[in-house]
């Protein structure tokens, strides 16, 4: 059976439609690996090789991995929210009622949504501290720690501007406190505030200008800057493994 | 021309050795390519690998990658089912609920806004911060991850006493105590560190730390504290309560 279904696999993989879509053929030798990674528009931001010791867990615990994975989640969560959101009072928090009670599967979307945020905070939070312990900022990868501060606050503004709008009691509240904060910087703060509120207080044209950065602004920035981020890991010779190389301890005696 | 070791073991003898290689003549390239070497006694050349041991990315790489997604996601989804999204009243401005906390994020940030003006909690403070982590790699001082007592020992002491003692002051001039707690424990831990002499694999551990390990770390407990006090310890009107009383 599994036989069988090996075979069609491979079949279809000689096929010509599917040679035209994934050049790598279905070989097993490492030219067909590299063109795995070559040919891919997905994946050409990475390596074809890395070192063994950087695909340890005990190197990066995967939490950069793990930071885009629940960004991944997030995009297509999110998308499928859009579908049965208005960005408008009342219908914002109706349509929260309407997922609760009227949408198939409509909490689970919402909920897999608001958790994977809170995990895409912690992830990028532990994903800095991990870095900086392992001391993976020096030289030459200097830059692409402060591309990692960018997305860092980026995180931090798509899951806040993504607060409001359920535009429930918590929502409200949690960005009036946060709001009322930028109020304190000097000459500009109430400005600034302003800009981003479309108002004196939290209303409905906060809840249009929120929407339109947690959907569309935000989220095109953060693939920018995490899509800068992966092709400098590979420009900047690979993920930091740290430590003396082993190969350099042991010399090969010659045979 | 090809050239072979002897495998003729030399003996110490006062006699002059007999030539240690045979010589051989071989036109076939292919057999034999062209290569002469020289081994002489009791070395062997050893060949230096500069070069790491590497894996394919695909599938080496990427497969880990995808089984760390995928438990990722096993645990997201079981979240998903077990806890759901919060959702409150329909939002209404006349209705200040108390206390109104920010995302758990920020409860850090509004938990100092209880112990300093808003300039200095909700702008000074943040914007040091992320300048200080942008500045992060461009300091010598990180860069070389030299142990914050191994030079200057005693002209480093003062410094950090004088600079300990303002920041206590400070804190103790403005009833920080969930800031006090975590500066007195690195500071502890930076003067532990500074003996003139560490023995012991621990004591070693902690002399090689630099400044930013220490900055860093002060940094991640201090901001740990604040968060959790935040979300668990801050009642109505910020008052302290406990996690069972909320």
């Amino acid at each position: 059976m599994i036989q069988a279904m090996e075979g069609y696999w491979n079949q279809l993989r000689r096929t010509r439609v599917w040679q035209s879509v994934f050049r790598s053929g279905t070989g097993t030798s490492n030219l067909h690996r590299s063109q795995v990674v070559q040919q891919s528009i997905f994946l050409h931001l990475l390596a074809v090789k890395v070192r063994k010791r950087a695909v340890s867990f005990r190197v990066t615990w995967y939490l950069g991995t793990l930071s885009t994975a629940t960004f991944a989640i997030l995009v297509v969560t999110g998308i499928l929210l859009m579908l049965y959101y208005h960005p408008s009072t009342p219908e914002a928090y109706a349509d929260m009622k309407d997922l609760q009670f009227v949408v198939s599967a409509g909490v689970f979307l919402r909920n897999l949504h608001r958790w994977s945020a809170h995990a895409m905070v912690l992830l990028v939070f532990a994903h800095m501290f991990k870095v900086f312990y392992r001391g993976a900022y020096r030289s030459p990868r200097e830059f692409n720690w402060v591309v990692g501060v960018v997305l860092l606050t980026l995180t931090l503004f798509l899951s806040y501007t993504g607060y409001l709008l359920p535009w429930d009691q918590l929502a409200f509240w949690a960005i009036t406190v946060g709001s009322n904060l930028l109020s304190a910087v000097p000459l500009v703060g109430d400005k600034i505030r302003f800009l981003m509120l479309g108002g004196h207080t939290v209303n409905a044209n906060a809840l249009l200008r929120f929407y339109v950065l947690h959907c569309v602004i935000l989220p095109l920035l953060a693939v920018l800057f995490i899509a800068i981020h992966f092709w400098r890991i590979r420009k900047d010779g690979g993920i930091h493994v740290g430590g003396p190389k082993p190969a350099e301890a042991e010399t090969l005696p010659h045979a | 021309m090809w050239v072979a070791p002897n495998p003729r073991k030399p003996r110490p003898s006062p006699m002059p050795e007999p030539p240690r290689f045979t010589a051989a003549v071989d036109s076939n390239s292919r057999r034999t390519p062209v290569r002469v070497a020289f081994l002489t006694r009791r070395t062997s050349p050893q060949v230096k690998v500069t070069d790491e041991d590497t894996v394919m990315t695909w599938p080496n790489g990427l497969f880990r990658a995808l089984v760390a997604i995928e438990l990722l996601v096993i645990g997201l989804i079981w979240l998903s089912i077990l806890w759901d999204a919060p959702l409150e009243a329909f939002a209404d401005p006349m209705l200040t609920p108390n206390p109104a906390k920010a995302p758990w994020y920020f409860l850090g940030l509004q938990e100092l806004l209880h112990y300093f003006p808003p300039v200095v909690a909700g702008v000074l403070i943040p914007s040091l911060v992320l300048m200080a982590l942008v500045v992060v790699p461009y300091f010598n001082i990180n860069v070389e991850s030299e142990g914050v007592w191994a030079k200057n020992r005693q002209t480093r002491l003062r410094v950090f006493g004088v600079g300990m003692l303002a920041l206590v002051a400070l804190l103790l001039a403005y009833k920080v105590y969930a800031v006090l707690a975590p500066t007195v424990l690195i500071g502890a831990a930076m003067l532990a560190a500074a003996q003139p002499h560490p023995s012991g694999r621990f004591a070693k551990w902690l002399a090689s730390k630099p400044l930013s390990f220490w900055i860093v770390t002060w940094f991640l407990i201090a901001a740990s504290v604040l968060t959790v006090i935040g979300t668990f310890f801050r009642g109505p009107g910020w008052a302290w309560v406990w996690p069972w009383e909320l």
